[in-house]
């Protein structure tokens, strides 16, 4: 897979996310989760360090509290 | 107007959607299926129709609701008894999960591994002393989440039998009394267990909620009992389903087995993809509150909805051959553990029950084997989650 190289910025709706864990499941290497269980982008990684499954691990999500913008 | 497909429908193949549900397959997105009470309803079998409509605010789980649908005379006689978490809504849903989020996060269930892999290994050793033959149901199936749960929740081992024991019976009767007697024994052990967890903590979920949230007097013991005990029915039944399912399904398709075998890596897609094939919860439930237009029709106020994850999983406009068993397709979109904010809370310790169950058997047992014809192998009945009654095997 190619990687994605144009830089994107992530956000997460911690207010709806109801921690399942899809995105860090998907995603490791962009997506943690913290103690509470909450989606948490890993540090350093808030530009999708070019992940070829940013959007795979956005579309995973089940109350859909990730959004990807291209910057 | 031409007839309705009932529902639910017996499988004719354990691992396959019923063939009564094909009238239902690559058509509309919804269809109108009728009940055992001729009650007739909307089931979805789109896969994005299902995805929108799983996180879609305007249907209820909320199972106190008088038009909740029944797909069965027995759940429609449990109907009045309040369900923690999968049959609330939010906000309360969203206060109950929120407790449990913490205990059921990928670290915390990383952190289970080792414990489940012993539990695994245990009863492996145990079969193989006895061999060469067993009943996997009983003798690997179904202790593993039992055991998994007891782990979790902290209940001692010295109780372990009895908690097996009631599960058992709580889950699978035979007779209603013999439910209703074993979830009161459930009840009640679990809230003397709390009581003693609070001045005897231990290290487990419970230990955990009793010492954040109960002594905070955010919750109460009657909520962290319901809150116990729907853990136990849902984290049971379902993985051990899946584990003696998955097992048959594999021993039934030699040449993907063979693949797995030669690369046990694998067993992380594998596990996906037995989940999408298999839809073992076939026939989520919501009630509709509000108007909903979608695929073409109109959901109204009282309306029931069923989801049919075994049609949906298998959407050939997502997955390529859905009804071929692929290790190599992308299974991950589908909707298994549901979808929207009643995701199955458990479903990270489910692929990791799963993983190990299924990995360590077919790699300690190579000659695994099916002790009887496919054929005259007990499947369970349409109306409940899908799986193996029994299932003999030899190596």
């Amino acid at each position: 897979m190619v990687r994605n190289m144009s830089p994107q910025r992530i956000d997460i709706k911690t207010d709806i996310c109801i921690g399942a864990g899809q995105c860090a499941l998907t995603a490791p290497d962009v997506f943690t989760q913290d103690d509470d269980g909450f989606s948490q982008v890993l540090p350093g990684r808030e530009d999708g360090n070019g992940s070829p499954l940013l959007r795979e691990a956005a579309r995973a999500c089940p109350v859909a509290a990730i959004s990807i913008r291209e910057e | 107007m031409s007839e309705t497909v009932a529902f639910p429908q017996d499988r004719t193949c354990p691992y396959h959607p019923p063939t009564a549900y094909d009238p239902l397959r690559g058509g509309r997105p919804l269809s109108r299926v009728t009940l055992f009470d001729g009650r007739s309803v909307w089931v979805v079998t789109g896969h994005a129709e299902a995805r929108a409509l799983l996180s879609d605010g305007r249907l209820s789980a909320d199972r106190s609701n008088e038009a909740f649908p029944s797909p069965t005379k027995r759940f429609k006689g449990l109907q009045n008894r309040r369900t923690a978490l999968l049959g609330v809504d939010d906000p309360e849903h969203n206060t109950q999960r929120r407790m449990l989020i913490p205990s059921f996060t990928l670290k915390r269930t990383a952190a289970l591994r080792p414990a489940i892999q012993e539990t695994v290994d245990r009863l492996i050793d145990a079969m193989v002393a006895r061999g060469p033959s067993a009943e996997l149901v009983n003798d690997f199936a179904l202790p593993v989440p039992s055991m998994v749960i007891c782990a979790l929740l902290g209940v001692p081992y010295r109780d372990h039998e009895f908690f097996e024991g009631a599960s058992r019976r709580l889950l699978r009767g035979p007779e209603l009394s013999d439910v209703e007697a074993a979830r009161d024994q459930i009840n009640g052990y679990l809230a003397d267990l709390i009581e003693r967890k609070r001045t005897d903590p231990g290290e487990g979920l419970l230990d955990e909620l009793v010492a954040t949230r109960l002594e905070t007097g955010e919750t109460d013991v009657e909520e962290l009992v319901a809150l116990a005990a729907i853990l136990l029915v849902a984290g049971h039944e379902t993985t051990a389903n899946m584990i003696s399912l998955g097992t048959f399904t594999l021993l039934s398709h030699p040449e993907q087995l063979a693949e797995l075998r030669a690369d046990p890596a694998l067993i992380s897609v594998a596990v996906e993809e037995l989940m999408r094939f298999l839809s073992i919860a076939d026939g989520m439930l919501r009630v509709a509150v509000e108007d909903i237009e979608i695929g073409g029709v109109t959901i109204r106020p009282d309306d029931g909805v069923i989801f049919s994850t075994s049609v949906i999983n298998r959407d050939a406009a997502v997955f390529e051959q859905p009804d071929a068993l692929d290790w190599h397709r992308s299974a991950r979109h589908h909707v298994a553990f549901g979808f929207g904010v009643h995701q199955c809370l458990g479903q990270n310790l489910a692929r990791a029950e799963m993983e190990i169950a299924l990995g360590t058997l077919f790699a300690r047992l190579p000659g695994l084997r099916l002790a009887a014809e496919p054929d005259r192998i007990p499947f369970r009945p349409g109306d409940t989650i899908q799986g193996m009654i029994e299932l003999p095997v030899a190596w």
